[in-house]
């Protein structure tokens, strides 16, 4: 079964798996990470701000991006990005985009929607009382929630964060239909290349497990140490 | 904006000559249903199995189902479906493998299979968390009163579990559904799938796009008005609603 296994293919191919694969899904995993929390919070307070106008649109970007596939956005984002592009600069043609920017576009403004809603939540646990006390020490709506509020939700929901963030490292795979050369690009371009798919789907999936299990074990190691006790 | 809208495409005859570009949409919806419906099969009955070993004294049977549950959630689903599809036939006995390849719909008894295992893990997770939400005393009552621990299972803990768990199963429900999109790398002609080829034939990227948008909003609506009657219709008197699995989300 394993008898014509061949590690050669791997090993000859470390380099190019981990140096051009490899970084770019984790530079998409981190930028995506930061892009998406910040909007995710953005998106959060809006939806909680009780003012139609603002609460509303973020409901409907929320509740939208959270019922269509990823697949089906990354197509949108790719040949939406280049429109926006021309739009932004007032160019006159579509605007080209690199890959790495149509992706970190998409992954962005797609796992906003998650945070957002973990962002909700870690908001909606703090007390009540709390916002009602800054209030009365005559703090405005940004320093309520600067402060007060949306420090304590990042530590609360810092666990689902990190959580969250595994699952867009191993989403960031699917950029695989845009033939872009992520980890998991560059393994199977080697796998067609030498007709070694066996052994660089495998090797793929180990990798892919390793990190993805060994994060795990450490977001439940926080998640013991950082848990508010009442 | 130099993009030419062209809202009529759905009604021209796509390139099979037979079907308008709306009806090849339609019928990749069908595909999409039927791949996310019989892999919640698959993924509730794995689910369930594991989630329900888990819960037992039996210190191997846990560790078993821990392993399963890591390895289905800690490999991208995507990853999953190639080793499915191009890593597993080269496994398997020679003419094992080749029966698999020549299999028609091969990509279709893939997804469902690659997207079943990958689901049930999540599901077992839920099934674990709403038994361990019970209190601990129904599961020795039923003991006491003489049923097997089998029995205790099927008839006292298992009912009121599904019951508490029943939102977050249907956003799995939901993440299924949406999940069959990545069986268009395997060949699947799923919604997703139609709407690239829509695009790639007739070049109206944001016609085919919206249409497949659509649709799947559509149904995540019905899925989740249906999901609330049912909700409604089991519902356990004295409970309060389904507040107690938000525990159970992550």
């Amino acid at each position: 079964m394993f008898a014509d296994f061949d590690f050669e293919v791997i090993v000859r191919s470390l380099p190019y798996l981990f140096y051009d694969g490899m970084t770019f899904t984790l530079m998409l995993t981190a930028l995506a990470t930061c892009g998406g929390i910040f909007f995710g919070t953005l998106l959060a307070m809006m939806r909680l701000s009780g003012f139609a106008p603002l609460s509303l649109p973020a409901a409907s970007y929320v509740n939208l991006m959270r019922s269509v596939p990823l697949v089906l956005v990354i197509f949108w984002f790719y040949f939406l990005v280049p429109f926006i592009g021309q739009w932004v600069t007032g160019a006159s043609q579509p605007i080209q985009v690199g890959a790495f920017v149509s992706s970190l576009v998409t992954f962005t403004l797609f796992e906003a929607a998650y945070f957002a809603e973990i962002m909700r939540a870690g908001i909606q646990s703090i007390p009540r009382g709390q916002v009602g006390a800054a209030q009365a020490l005559g703090m405005t709506y940004l320093q309520t929630m600067g402060y007060i509020v949306l420090p304590q939700a990042f530590r609360n929901m810092l666990p689902v964060l990190l959580t969250q963030t595994i699952v867009l490292f191993q989403d960031t795979s699917l950029v695989y239909v845009l033939s872009i050369t992520d980890f998991l690009g560059a393994a199977s371009k080697i796998a067609q290349r030498d007709g070694r798919l066996v052994e660089m789907y495998l090797f793929a999936a180990l990798v892919y497990f390793v990190i993805s299990f060994v994060a795990s074990l450490l977001v439940r190691r926080l998640q013991r140490r950082v848990a508010i006790i009442r | 904006m130099n993009y030419h809208w062209n809202w009529g495409i759905f009604f021209q005859t796509s390139p099979d000559g037979v079907h308008t570009y709306l009806e090849t949409l339609l019928l990749g919806t069908g595909w999409t249903l039927a791949t996310a419906l019989s892999a919640w099969c698959l993924a509730l009955g794995m689910g369930s199995l594991v989630g329900v070993i888990r819960t037992t004294p039996h210190l191997w049977l846990v560790r078993l189902g821990n392993a399963y549950v890591e390895v289905f959630r800690n490999i991208p689903l995507l990853v999953q479906m190639f080793l499915w599809y191009f890593v597993l036939p080269e496994l398997l006995p020679v003419w094992a493998g080749d029966w698999l390849k020549q299999l028609p719909d091969a990509s279709f008894y893939t997804a469902v299979v690659s997207l079943g295992f990958y689901t049930s893990a999540r599901v077992a997770e839920q099934v674990r968390a709403g038994i361990l939400s019970l209190a601990r005393g129904q599961g020795w009552a039923a003991l006491a009163l003489g049923l097997t621990r089998t029995q205790a299972y099927i008839y006292v803990l298992l009912p009121m579990a599904y019951r508490i768990i029943l939102p977050p199963l249907t956003s799995e429900f939901l993440n299924i559904i949406k999940n069959s999109a990545v069986a268009l790398t395997i060949g699947l002609m799923e919604l997703t799938a139609r709407a690239r080829a829509m695009q790639e034939f007739s070049f109206q990227v944001f016609e085919a796009f919206t249409a497949a948008t659509v649709i799947y909003i559509i149904i995540n609506i019905i899925v989740t008005f249906g999901m609330r009657w049912v909700e409604r219709r089991s519902a356990v008197p004295g409970f309060i609603g389904a507040a107690p699995a938000a525990a159970a989300t992550h």
